[in-house]
C-alpha cells in the first residue's frame, strides 16, 4: 500500500505526457489545433492587462466608430473604445468565468457521480429522478429565472452554471462509476476491508479520471456560449464590463450599421474559442477512450 | 405495449414534482430586499400595492410547506397560475396565447434540424473518409459553435447594409396571415435549426455507419438493391431510432435558443414573455413560464419514448 501511495517518479510522468502530447498532434491534429487555440485564449485572457494597447473602457470621443486600421485592428465602437483592447478584456471574463463554472460544475459532477454510482441502491434511484427534473429545465431559462431572482452578476452565474452542468453531468461520470465498480481490483479492496471513502478516493477516482478531464474541457465551451447568450439578452456580467455576448446586444446594435465590424470580433472570438474548446474535447475523448467515440 | 406506457407515465410523476419544486424553490429564494426593488421599479407601491399586499400577492406570507400546497394545488385542480403583477391578467391566459408561437417556431426550427442533419448525417456515413464526408463533418462542427444569437444579429445587420433588406417585425398568427407569418418565422427557424443539427447530424452518421455494416445490409447488396433502395428502406429506419431519442434530449435547447430567437426577431412567444417578465419582476409570470417550458420538455420526452416504443419492436416487449 505504501508504494501506491506515493507520486510516480517525476520522470515517467514526464514521458506519458509528452507520449501523449506526440499521439495528440499525430492522429488528432485538428484537436491539436484546437488545444494550441484552447491555449492561446487561456494566455490572451490571463494577460489581457498587458496585452491589451487600450484600456478597457478608454472613451475616445475623436476615434468614434473607426473601421480596422493599423492603430485598431478591429475598429472602435460608438464611444471610440478600441474593440482589440475590449475583445480581449472579454477573454479574460469569459476566461475567468469559463474555468470557474466549468470547475465547479466537473467538482459536482464527480461528487454525485461517484457517491450515486457507487453507493446504488436507493439514494441513486431517488437522486436519478431528481437529475431527470432537473435536466427537463433549459439551461438558460434556469439562468434568466435566477438571474431574475437574484439579480445579475458574474458570481452568482459562476454558481448557477456550475450548479446546472454540474449535476447533468452527474450521468456521465455516474455510468463510468458504475463500469469501474464492477472491477476486481474494487471487489479486492472492498474484501480486505478498505473503508468507503478509501476506495472511491484511491481505487474508483483515479480510474474515472478520464472522463472527468473531457467533462472539464467541454464544459469550459458550453459556459463560454451560455453565458454569452445571457449577457446577450442584458442578463449576464452587467455593462460595461466587455462581455463578448454583451457586446453584440444592446446598445452596440445600433450603432452596428454604421459600423458592421462591431458584429464581427466579438462574435469571431467566441466561435474561435468554443470551436477550439469542442474539437480540444472531442481529441481527448477519442485519446483516452475509444469507446466514448461520438457520444456526447 | 400498455405496461410500457403505465410505467412510463409512472415514472413521471415522481420527475414532474421534483421540477415542481425546482421552480418553487428557486423563485421562492426571493430575498427581502428585492420586494423593495420590485417596489421602487416598478412603481406599483404608490397606487397597487403596499408592501404587505405585495407580500401576500406572492403568498410569502404563509409558511413554506402551505405555499408549494396552495400553489401545485392551483395549478393542478384549477389551472390557476396567479395573476401577473403587473397586467393583473391571469397567467395562465398570457401562457396559453404565447405557448403556439414559441411551439410553432420550435416546430418549424426541428423541421429545419431535421432537413439539414440527416441527409448530410446519411451521405457523410456512406461515403466515409471523402472529402464530402469530411466538408459535412467540419460543417456540424462549426455550427455547434457559432452562436445562434450571432447568427440572428448578422442576418439582421448585413442584408440591412447590403441590399436594404430587413426582416419583418410586425407579428401576424399564422391564422391571421400564413404568408407574412411564414416569411417572418421562417429566418430564426433555420437560424435556431442548424444550429441545433449539428448533433443530430453526427449521430445520424455514426449510427449508420454502424448499420452500414450490418449483416442484413450486405444481404441486401447480395440481391442487387441499388444503393437508393438499401439506404432509404434498410439502413436509414434503423439508423433513425436513436436520433428520435436525441429529439427529447434536444428540447430543452430547442426552447433555450428560442427564447434569444423571439428576443432578436421580437416574436410574441414564451421567451419574450419571459423576458419581459424579467425585466418588469413579474414573478407570477416567470414561475409560470418557468413551469410550463418543464413540462413542456417532460411531455416531449415522454411522446418521444411513447414512440420509440412505436418504433423499435425490441421496446415494445421489454
Amino acid at each position: 500500500m505504501a508504494t501506491i501511495a506515493q507520486p510516480l517518479p517525476r520522470a515517467r510522468t514526464a514521458g506519458h505526457t509528452r507520449r501523449f502530447l506526440g499521439r495528440l498532434f499525430r492522429e488528432k491534429p485538428l484537436g491539436a489545433i484546437g488545444g494550441v487555440v484552447f491555449l492561446a485564449f487561456l494566455f490572451c485572457g490571463i494577460f489581457a492587462d498587458l496585452l491589451a494597447p487600450y484600456g478597457v473602457n478608454q472613451i475616445n470621443p475623436i476615434n468614434r466608430l473607426k473601421p480596422p486600421s493599423w492603430a485598431f485592428p478591429f475598429g472602435t465602437d460608438n464611444l471610440g473604445r478600441d474593440m482589440l483592447s475590449r475583445c480581449l478584456y472579454g477573454a479574460q471574463l469569459s476566461v475567468i468565468i469559463g474555468f470557474c463554472a466549468a470547475g465547479l460544475a466537473t467538482l459536482i459532477s464527480v461528487l454525485l457521480g461517484i457517491v450515486t454510482g457507487y453507493l446504488g441502491g436507493k439514494i441513486d434511484l431517488i437522486a436519478q429522478r431528481f437529475v431527470d427534473a432537473w435536466q427537463s429545465f433549459p439551461d438558460l431559462i434556469v439562468l434568466i429565472v435566477v438571474v431574475s431572482v437574484v439579480g445579475p452578476g458574474m458570481p452568482q452565474i459562476i454558481v448557477t452554471l456550475g450548479l446546472l452542468l454540474g449535476i447533468a453531468g452527474s450521468r456521465i461520470i455516474r455510468s463510468a462509476v458504475v463500469s469501474v465498480r464492477e472491477n476486481m481490483y474494487v471487489h479486492a479492496a472492498q474484501s480486505i476491508g478498505a473503508s468507503t471513502p478509501r476506495i472511491l478516493w484511491r481505487h474508483i477516482l483515479p480510474n474515472v479520471l478520464p472522463p472527468i478531464i473531457v467533462l472539464f474541457t467541454t464544459r469550459v465551451g458550453v459556459v463560454i456560449l451560455i453565458e454569452s447568450a445571457l449577457s446577450f439578452l442584458g442578463l449576464g456580467v452587467p455593462p460595461p464590463a466587455p462581455t463578448w455576448g454583451g457586446m453584440l446586444s444592446g446598445s452596440g446594435r445600433s450603432y452596428m450599421f454604421q459600423g458592421p465590424w462591431l458584429a464581427l470580433a466579438p462574435g469571431l472570438c467566441l466561435t474561435i474559442v468554443v470551436y477550439a474548446t469542442n474539437m480540444f474535447g472531442d481529441a481527448l475523448r477519442d485519446l483516452f477512450d475509444p469507446r466514448m467515440r461520438g457520444s456526447r | 405495449m400498455q405496461a410500457y406506457i403505465a410505467r412510463r407515465l409512472l415514472a413521471l410523476i415522481p420527475t414532474l414534482f421534483f421540477a415542481s419544486l425546482i421552480v418553487f424553490v428557486t423563485v421562492r429564494l426571493i430575498p427581502g430586499n428585492v420586494i423593495d426593488l420590485m417596489l421602487s421599479q416598478n412603481d406599483i407601491s404608490a397606487d397597487k400595492f403596499s408592501r404587505d399586499q405585495l407580500i401576500a400577492a406572492l403568498g410569502l406570507d404563509k409558511p413554506m410547506w402551505e405555499q408549494y400546497g396552495r400553489w401545485a394545488g392551483g395549478i393542478l385542480l384549477h389551472g390557476d397560475f396567479g395573476r401577473s403583477l403587473w397586467q393583473n391578467t391571469p397567467v395562465a391566459e398570457l401562457l396559453a396565447a404565447r405557448l403556439p408561437v414559441t411551439f410553432q417556431l420550435g416546430l418549424m426550427a426541428l423541421i429545419v434540424a431535421l432537413t439539414v442533419a440527416i441527409p448530410i448525417g446519411a451521405y457523410s456515413a456512406m461515403r466515409q473518409d471523402t472529402t464530402g464526408d469530411y466538408v459535412g463533418r467540419s460543417f456540424s462542427i462549426l455550427m455547434l459553435a457559432v452562436p445562434s444569437f450571432w447568427m440572428g444579429t448578422m442576418v439582421m445587420v448585413f442584408p440591412s447594409i447590403w441590399w436594404g433588406w430587413s426582416p419583418e417585425v410586425k407579428y401576424l398568427a399564422f391564422h391571421q396571415d400564413p404568408v407574412h407569418n411564414l416569411k417572418m418565422m421562417i429566418l430564426p427557424a433555420i437560424i435556431l435549426g442548424t444550429s441545433l443539427s449539428a448533433v443530430t447530424m453526427r449521430l445520424t452518421r455514426t449510427m449508420m455507419l454502424e448499420v452500414l455494416r450490418q449483416d442484413y445490409i450486405r444481404t441486401a447488396w447480395a440481391k442487387g438493391l441499388s444503393e437508393q433502395r438499401i439506404v432509404s428502406r434498410h439502413a436509414l429506419r434503423n439508423a433513425l431510432i436513436p436520433v428520435v431519442t436525441l429529439i427529447g434530449l434536444q428540447a430543452p435547447l430547442l426552447i433555450g435558443g428560442a427564447v434569444i430567437m423571439e428576443q432578436i426577431f421580437v416574436i410574441p412567444g414564451m421567451g419574450l414573455l419571459l423576458l419581459d417578465a424579467v425585466y418588469q419582476r413579474d414573478y407570477p409570470i416567470i414561475t409560470g413560464v418557468f413551469l410550463i417550458v418543464g413540462v413542456a420538455v417532460m411531455v416531449i420526452n415522454l411522446l418521444v419514448d411513447l414512440s420509440y416504443g412505436l418504433l423499435d419492436p425490441k421496446v415494445r416487449y421489454r
